[in-house]
Order: structure tokens, then C-alpha cells, then sequence
């Protein structure tokens, strides 16, 4: 999937809800020892969304800020893909509430993406398509969660809440997207099934088989097709279900801690499942500069790989970053949660009948 | 309850801040009225009242900690009810989120955010709608409401409404 | 215009009145008041009824008939009519059964006023009675009744540099004056230390700054004063009564810590009647919250804006100070069923003015003023009752 025609980033936003809870909190309750999971994930504590936050509000956010930074008319917008696998509804939209929350209805057209993790991703690579052949002018691709692990699974001491919105076009690029990489099995080690309020996934079978399989794949295939060796990108970003996984991957691959550093995130907030690439690409958009090359891989459990090979722009520069947060102040900052409200927040507290 | 279509025809109000203007007087309402009360003849402001987009921005007026939650916000106990003065003039009452009860003052800077207003039970509609949240004094602030003005969002929606 | 009397007063006790119907306290009121007034029922020509939310709270509405039937006038066909106004409801179904009096279309008719709140549980009867606000532009953000009064409260302390004690020394007030009133829903005396550190329901007004939900009815009977002496000995004579209106939601208001409506009730009040606030020795306010009672103390014209709280400070509102306030208990103690307390506060300064407030008489006075409010200041209605001498 070569990018012929120059289509890349205009700009972005990333929203993290500001809650936070540590391992070692979750741990206690389970009589389990938090810190040490935490330590040995690289998982230091994780974003928890407010009872008033979700797929949709934080899509909404993180898209918002998108557009004030890019000043992009949201008219202007062809294209919403909201990529979750925490969207609110079973049946009915995220990305139609999304757009009118931004003021992009209703010549467009949107779709919601569910594809595990990758759902985000894929979400861009659909608006290149649509960017590229000159049917839209500007396409959105969002990748947000508000995920869910069952309690005292491991899961748990990961499963956050987060995301981020890429516009994505041809003109005013901050990052050009020189070409993009599926990698795509059926590798079952992640699933919910319908009805089912929290995942089930098949403990180490997501190692090796699934997530450093399609990872390292996906990424070796689109260097070969480059033409780069890893010291040729600046910048790194895996998905990062933890902090382990990618560093692990990141090494194996040839990439140093330096060009993995800021797209690294997950460690300080936890595994936005769809956002946790693009949050780390965000942070390396915020720290990026003319010139740098990036690579982003992608992934989702049972869903595959995906990779984009990109060159920050001049355009970067006079990028205007002044709305919104930057990425680091949410891996920073956080409102630290006991096991008590994190429950009560997310849900996991059976009521009466008299609460909704 | 059939609130669907109720909640549903203020959507642009709700999601997007869309007020109105006095074409006569300049006055700024929110939510938009069909009747300019300023005017001193009413009539004249007929057909003259169009469409304005706030911009989220303003200060807390006035503020509560709610402690004895309505009915759908009861997990957000205690929450922050405030009367914001927008830049724009309107008085507008909204939730403030992601703050410390104990920190909120007259005075202090807001933006509008959007979030979850309520569910019609675990099996009905969702809601949405603006709340506010703190500006930090210094720096960045906290991302919000577009920051530009949005074309009204629903085709068929009245100029005036 | 000619001028109308008060010829009787009915009231049920208020509180939880968990074994009477909506029918059975509407009725013992209106029932009470024609007795009162030595009148048969052949002479009546019109009922009116002040009611909020009958369809929320007991499923019924259309119940102005409703009463009519079961007070056993149905066969007398007369008309009925309800009136809704949130919480001045009953002050409403006085102002329009006053107009009616007046005008001379009808000779004598009841107004009652009754809502039955208990047969609902808390968190239900607090949204029913919310929809006194706003509901598209207030409530639906999360706002209540007592969090509004508590936006207006909080305003009303940073301009006015009032404390939270001087609005909780209304309930204080009121729990005092309920303690001599056999119908109040509470009659327990209450200390200012108590409310203070009640639990917060809306800071800054916590639970004792909060009037309760009551289920309780009161009627009184109209007529022309020049047919009132065949009656009662003692007809009060409404010297005025007015009502005013303002926007909806306190968001939209000229100043939030003003109820424009009030003002307005007010000087229309006085310049009907001839009379001036410092002629006024007792005055029945809306304190659903200790808030909005003291805010009533100002825009009635007691007291210049920001001064209520130093007069009550300095013991106003006691019976003996210069102005008695809520001698009945107020909405705080007396009780809160939205519909009827319009007409109950009228009962109370009726009883006043005959000399029959036993263990809160205020010394003999001439004439005394009631307040209401609808939602937090959308409606507000002014009565001035004198005695006939």
C-alpha cells in the first residue's frame, strides 16, 4: 500500500481521563502482590474515566483539540472513523454522536471501527484511502477506549481509558505517511463474546504467537519495503498493551531506549487498548521536529498488525500546539483513585434497583 | 420515558453551545430565544435574532457542591454545580468536573467539555452534553469547545430558534 | 371591583399523613372552612384548587372535580378549577378565586390548596418537584431545587457579604414558632448549631436549611365583604393581592440574588392596598430554603438588599420584634406540600389577625402579608390581609 499521492497527518489531539490507580492498590484488594505485577508488566498505574466519561466523550475531546490546533472547519470534514472497543452502545453509533459534538454533520460520512486494538489504525488507513483518491478532504481516524478488565484478572492492573484524533489530508501536513503495512491472521488469543461484560484471552498465548509474531512481522516487512534499517527512524511506537511487551519487541527489533522513548506511554497510563498506539504517537508528534522519520506498528489481539512509516513535515514548526494538553502532562499528572471509587466508577459495584 | 426526541431537538444547543444574537439590540442568548427580551419593542426583534456560537469559555458566578445528587447523578456525588458567566455574556448552569470541590471559586476560569449527562436507565438512551472544567491558571488550557465557531449542525434546523 | 373577605379557614395537620388519601385531606380542608364560615354548600359557586404535581405524585390528575365530587357537591355543578404554579399554587388559586370574588362573577367559593407527596419515595418526589425549574436548561445538567437556592445563596454571600448563620437562623425561627402550631409537621425546636452542622445537602444549605415534603391540605372561603358579616364576626379583608412573574431559570434572571418577581408582587401589593412594609407586623415568606426566606425579607421591602441578615441577627422574626416571621413554622417547620402552602400561609395570618395563634399571638395586629414562590422566583405571589374593624 505505497502513498502515492502525499497524504499524511494535519493534526491531532490526545485526551486521557485524569483519574489514576497503581497496581499496588489493585493488588491489596486482591491479596495479590500489585507492585510486583505492576513492576514486571511496566505498568506503573493506569488512567481511570470519570462515571461522566466514555468511548464518545473522549473521542469528542481529543478530537476537539484536533481541530482547534489544525483550525480545520469541521465542514470541512469528509470522513469520522471512531475505532474503540468500548463504544457505549451495542447498537448505535459512537462516531455520528462524535461529529455532531464537533460540528461536522451531516455531509460526511463516519463509521464505527471495532477491530481489537488496531481498530484506530486501521481507522487512518482508511482515510488515506479516501484522502488519497480525492474523495474527501479531510478524513478523521480515532482511536479511544474506556476498557475493561475483569476484576482481579491481570487485566485489571492494565485496562485504561483513553485517545487520541488524527486528521488526516493532504494539505498542512505536520507528518507525511510514507506508506502503511498490514499484517493480518487469524490468531485468537483476545475475545469477548456477545453479552459478556469483560474479555477473556488466552494467558501466554499472547506473547509470542500473537502480539511479537504480528508486531515483529509487520514491522520487518515494512522496512524491507522502505528500505530503512531501524536506525533510520527517530521515533518508535508499538501498541503497548504494557510496558514490557513493546520495549521487548523494541529490542528485538534493533530499536534503542532513546528512539522508543516517547512513544512509550503506556506505563504511566495504563493500555488505552485503540488508543494506545496513537497516544504514543501523539507524544512523539509533540516532541517531534522537522525531518524525524516515525515508525508506528500497530496491534490488536486476533486482529493483527499495522504499520506506518512517516516523516515529520516543516509544517511541524509552525504547528499550534497552544489548545489542549500535551501528551505528557496526562503521563505526568493524574488524580490517584482507591480500589473502593475505581469500583464505584467503572462500575463494578452491584447496586439497587432504584441507580441506573 | 419517551425523552428521546425531547433531549434529541437540543442537540445542537447541548453538544455545540449554539446560542443566538439580536440582530437589533445585540444581546446574546442562550439557550436561543425566538423573542428578543432587550429590545425594547419586542416585535421588532422578530426574524432578527440569528444564530451565535459560544465559545465555551467563562468564569464561575456562582457555585454549589451537591451533595443530595438528582436523579442520574448519583455516582458523581459530590459534584460541582456552578452558574458560569460566558465571555460571550450568558449565564449558563453546568456541572464542573475534574476539580476539587474545595478549589472552586468565584472567579475561576472554565471551558466547556463534553461528557455523559445522563442514561435513561442501564438499557436506554445516553446523553450528552456540555459540563465545564478548571482552566489552569497558568499554561495550556484544558481542551474544550471548538475553538472556532461551528455552522449550525443540523441541516434543518431553523435559522431561529 | 369590589372588595372580598376571608369568611373561614380549614387546614389538615401537615406531615406524613400516610393513612389519608389526596381526597380524603382535600376534603377535610375545604370541608373545615365552610364551617368556619357558618356557609352551606348551596351557597358556593366555584371551587378552585392549587395543586403541583397530583399526576406525578398519586397517578391522578383532573382533580379539581376530583375534590368537588367528594366533598359531595358534584350534583351542584359547579365549576372546579385547579391551578398550578409549582410551589405558589395555592397563592394562585387565591389570586384567581380573589379576581373572580371581586370582579362579582361569584358570590362566595372555596379555594383550597393540597398535595400528597409521601406516597412516592425521596429520590422521585425530588425530581417531581425539580420540574418547578427549568428542566431543558437547568435540571437535565444536574441541578435541583435546593442546588439552585444554593447557587442563589453562595451569590448572595460573596455580594452581600451575608454568613451562612444569618439564612440558618430562619430555621431556627421556624422550628420555634412550628413548636406552638398543632398542625406543623415539625414541632421540635431546633438550635442554630444544629443546622449548621446538619449534612450538607447543597452547600451551602444543609439538611435543616431545607423545607420538607409534606403531605397537608388548607382552604379558605371567599366573599364579597359587604355580605361577610352574615357569616363570621370576623372577616379578613384581602387588601391585595398581586403576583408576578420572571424568567424560568435563575441562569436568565436580571440579578441572581434578587427574585425580581417578589419585587414586583410586592410594590403592586402595597400600592394596592395604600400601605408601606413598615406597616406590616407579621409576614408568612416562602422559605422552602432558609435562603430564599431571606431573600424575601429584602425584595418584599422589609429590608434594603443585604440588610435582612443584621435585622435578623438582631432578633427579627421572633414574635415581639418589630416583624413577625412564619409564626406558623414556615415551610421549614409547619411543612412543605407544595400545593397548599399558598392558602396555608394565608390561614395562619387569618388565625393571627382573629387573635387565635395560641402560644405564638402576635399582639394584636392589624394586618399581615404572605409570600410565595414558584420554583426558585419564576412565580411570586403578595396577599395583604387586614382585620375589618
Amino acid at each position: 500500500m505505497e502513498n502515492g499521492n502525499s497524504v499524511g497527518i494535519v493534526s491531532y489531539g490526545a485526551y486521557v481521563p485524569q483519574y489514576r490507580i497503581a497496581p499496588g492498590e489493585i493488588g491489596r484488594v486482591w491479596g495479590a502482590d500489585g507492585e510486583a505485577m505492576g513492576k514486571s508488566l511496566f505498568v506503573l498505574r493506569k488512567s481511570v474515566p470519570a462515571p461522566d466519561e466514555d468511548t464518545i466523550t473522549i473521542s469528542t475531546e481529543a478530537l476537539r483539540v484536533a481541530l482547534a490546533r489544525g483550525r480545520i472547519d469541521p465542514q470541512d470534514i469528509g470522513a469520522i472513523y471512531v475505532g474503540s472497543e468500548s463504544h457505549p452502545y451495542a447498537v448505535k453509533p459512537t462516531a455520528t454522536v462524535v461529529a455532531q459534538a464537533v460540528g461536522a454533520t451531516p455531509y460526511l460520512t463516519a463509521a464505527d471501527f471495532e477491530f481489537a486494538c488496531k481498530a484506530g489504525t486501521a481507522a487512518i488507513q482508511t482515510c488515506m484511502g479516501l484522502v488519497a483518491s480525492g474523495m474527501i478532504r479531510y478524513g478523521v481516524a480515532i482511536g479511544s477506549d474506556t476498557s475493561q478488565g475483569a476484576p482481579g484478572d491481570a487485566l485489571e492492573y492494565s485496562a485504561s481509558a483513553g485517545g487520541a484524533a488524527f486528521v488526516i489530508g493532504r494539505e498542512g501536513m505536520i507528518a507525511r505517511i510514507n506508506t502503511t503495512q498490514s499484517y493480518t491472521t487469524d490468531t485468537p488469543d483476545f475475545w469477548r463474546r456477545e453479552g459478556q461484560r469483560y474479555p477473556s484471552h488466552s494467558g501466554r498465548f499472547t506473547g509470542e504467537p500473537a502480539f511479537f509474531r504480528h508486531v515483529g512481522e509487520c514491522a520487518r516487512k515494512i522496512m524491507e519495503r522502505c528500505s530503512t534499517q531501524p536506525a533510520d527512524y527517530t521515533h518508535v511506537v508499538f501498541h503497548q498493551p504494557n510496558g514490557k511487551f513493546p520495549t521487548r519487541m523494541g529490542k528485538a527489533l534493533g530499536f534503542s531506549d532513546e528512539q522508543m522513548r516517547w512513544g512509550l506511554v503506556t506505563p504511566y497510563i495504563g493500555n488505552t487498548y485503540s488508543g494506545a498506539a496513537l497516544i504514543g504517537l501523539a507524544n512523539v508528534l509533540d516532541h517531534a521536529r522537522p525531518g524525524d522519520r516515525v515508525l508506528v506498528v500497530g496491534y490488536g489481539s486476533g486482529a493483527g498488525s499495522d504499520a506506518f512509516d512517516l516523516t515529520v513535515t516543516d509544517g511541524i514548526s509552525s504547528y499550534d500546539r497552544s489548545t489542549g494538553t500535551p501528551v505528557q502532562e496526562f503521563l505526568e499528572g493524574g488524580v490517584p483513585l482507591n480500589y473502593s471509587v475505581y469500583a464505584k466508577f467503572r462500575g463494578k459495584i452491584h447496586l439497587g434497583g432504584s441507580s441506573a | 420515558m419517551g425523552t428521546v426526541a425531547r433531549f434529541w431537538r437540543e442537540t445542537p444547543r447541548r453538544y455545540n453551545l449554539g446560542g443566538n444574537r439580536c440582530a437589533h439590540c445585540g444581546s446574546v442568548y442562550f439557550p436561543p430565544r425566538s423573542v428578543c427580551p432587550t429590545c425594547e419593542t419586542h416585535r421588532r426583534s422578530l426574524g432578527h435574532l440569528e444564530p451565535f456560537q459560544l465559545s465555551g469559555d467563562g468564569t464561575i458566578f456562582s457555585y454549589t457542591v451537591v451533595h443530595d445528587a438528582a436523579e442520574g447523578f448519583e455516582m458523581q456525588v459530590p459534584y460541582v454545580l456552578a452558574l458560569v458567566k460566558t465571555v460571550e455574556g450568558p449565564l449558563l448552569t453546568g456541572q464542573v468536573v475534574d476539580v476539587d470541590p474545595r478549589e472552586v471559586r468565584i472567579g475561576m476560569k472554565v471551558r466547556a467539555v463534553f461528557r455523559k449527562l445522563r442514561a435513561e436507565g442501564a438499557a436506554g438512551v445516553i446523553h450528552y452534553g456540555y459540563k465545564f472544567a478548571r482552566v489552569p491558571e497558568e499554561g495550556r488550557p484544558a481542551a474544550g469547545a471548538p475553538a472556532r465557531a461551528a455552522v449550525p449542525s443540523r441541516p434543518d434546523a431553523p435559522a431561529v430558534v | 371591583m369590589r372588595d372580598v373577605a376571608i369568611l373561614g379557614v380549614g387546614q389538615t395537620k401537615f406531615g406524613e399523613l400516610w393513612d389519608r388519601s389526596f381526597r380524603e385531606i382535600g376534603i377535610e380542608a375545604g370541608l373545615a372552612a365552610l364551617e368556619g364560615a357558618r356557609l352551606s354548600s348551596h351557597d358556593l359557586s366555584a371551587l378552585y384548587l392549587g395543586n403541583m404535581a397530583s399526576g406525578a405524585f398519586i397517578d391522578q390528575e383532573h382533580i379539581a372535580p376530583l375534590i368537588l365530587d367528594y366533598a359531595g357537591l358534584g350534583n351542584h355543578h359547579l365549576p372546579a378549577i385547579r391551578v398550578e404554579a409549582g410551589g405558589a399554587s395555592g397563592a394562585v388559586a387565591l389570586h384567581q378565586a380573589y379576581l373572580a370574588v371581586a370582579s362579582g362573577h361569584h358570590d362566595f367559593v372555596v379555594v383550597g390548596g393540597a398535595e400528597k407527596m409521601t406516597d412516592v419515595p425521596d429520590a422521585l418526589g425530588q425530581a417531581i418537584t425539580s420540574a418547578a425549574a427549568d428542566q431543558e436548561w437547568e435540571t437535565v445538567f444536574g441541578a435541583t431545587l435546593p442546588a439552585l437556592w444554593a447557587l442563589v445563596a453562595r451569590r448572595h454571600m460573596h455580594d452581600h457579604g451575608t454568613h451562612r448563620e444569618d439564612f440558618a437562623r430562619l430555621s431556627v425561627l421556624a422550628h420555634e414558632h412550628g413548636s406552638h402550631n398543632p398542625l406543623a409537621h415539625y414541632r421540635n425546636k431546633i438550635s442554630l448549631d444544629a443546622v449548621l452542622g446538619a449534612g450538607m445537602v447543597a452547600e451551602p444549605l444543609g439538611m435543616l436549611d431545607c423545607a420538607p415534603s409534606s403531605d397537608g391540605a388548607a382552604a379558605l372561603v371567599l366573599g364579597p365583604l359587604e355580605l361577610a358579616r352574615r357569616y363570621t364576626d370576623t372577616p379578613i379583608r384581602i387588601a391585595a393581592s398581586e403576583m408576578a412573574c420572571d424568567s424560568m431559570a435563575v441562569q436568565h434572571r436580571r440579578d441572581v440574588t434578587t427574585v425580581d418577581a417578589t419585587v414586583m408582587a410586592a410594590q403592586r401589593a402595597f400600592r394596592r392596598a395604600g400601605r408601606a412594609p413598615g406597616e406590616i407586623p407579621l409576614a408568612e415568606v416562602h422559605d422552602s430554603y432558609s435562603i430564599s426566606g431571606l431573600i424575601a425579607l429584602e425584595d418584599l421591602g422589609f429590608y434594603p438588599k443585604g440588610a435582612a441578615a443584621k435585622a435578623l441577627r438582631e432578633g427579627v422574626g421572633a414574635v415581639g420584634s418589630r416583624l413577625a416571621v412564619n409564626t406558623s413554622g414556615g415551610l421549614k417547620a409547619q411543612g412543605q406540600p407544595f400545593g397548599a402552602v399558598g392558602v396555608a400561609q394565608v390561614a395562619e395570618v387569618v388565625r393571627q389577625l382573629r387573635g387565635e395563634a395560641t402560644g405564638r399571638q402576635v399582639s394584636g395586629p392589624e394586618r399581615g402579608l404572605t409570600h410565595s414562590l414558584g420554583g426558585t422566583g419564576a412565580t411570586a405571589v403578595v396577599h395583604i390581609l387586614e382585620r375589618v374593624n
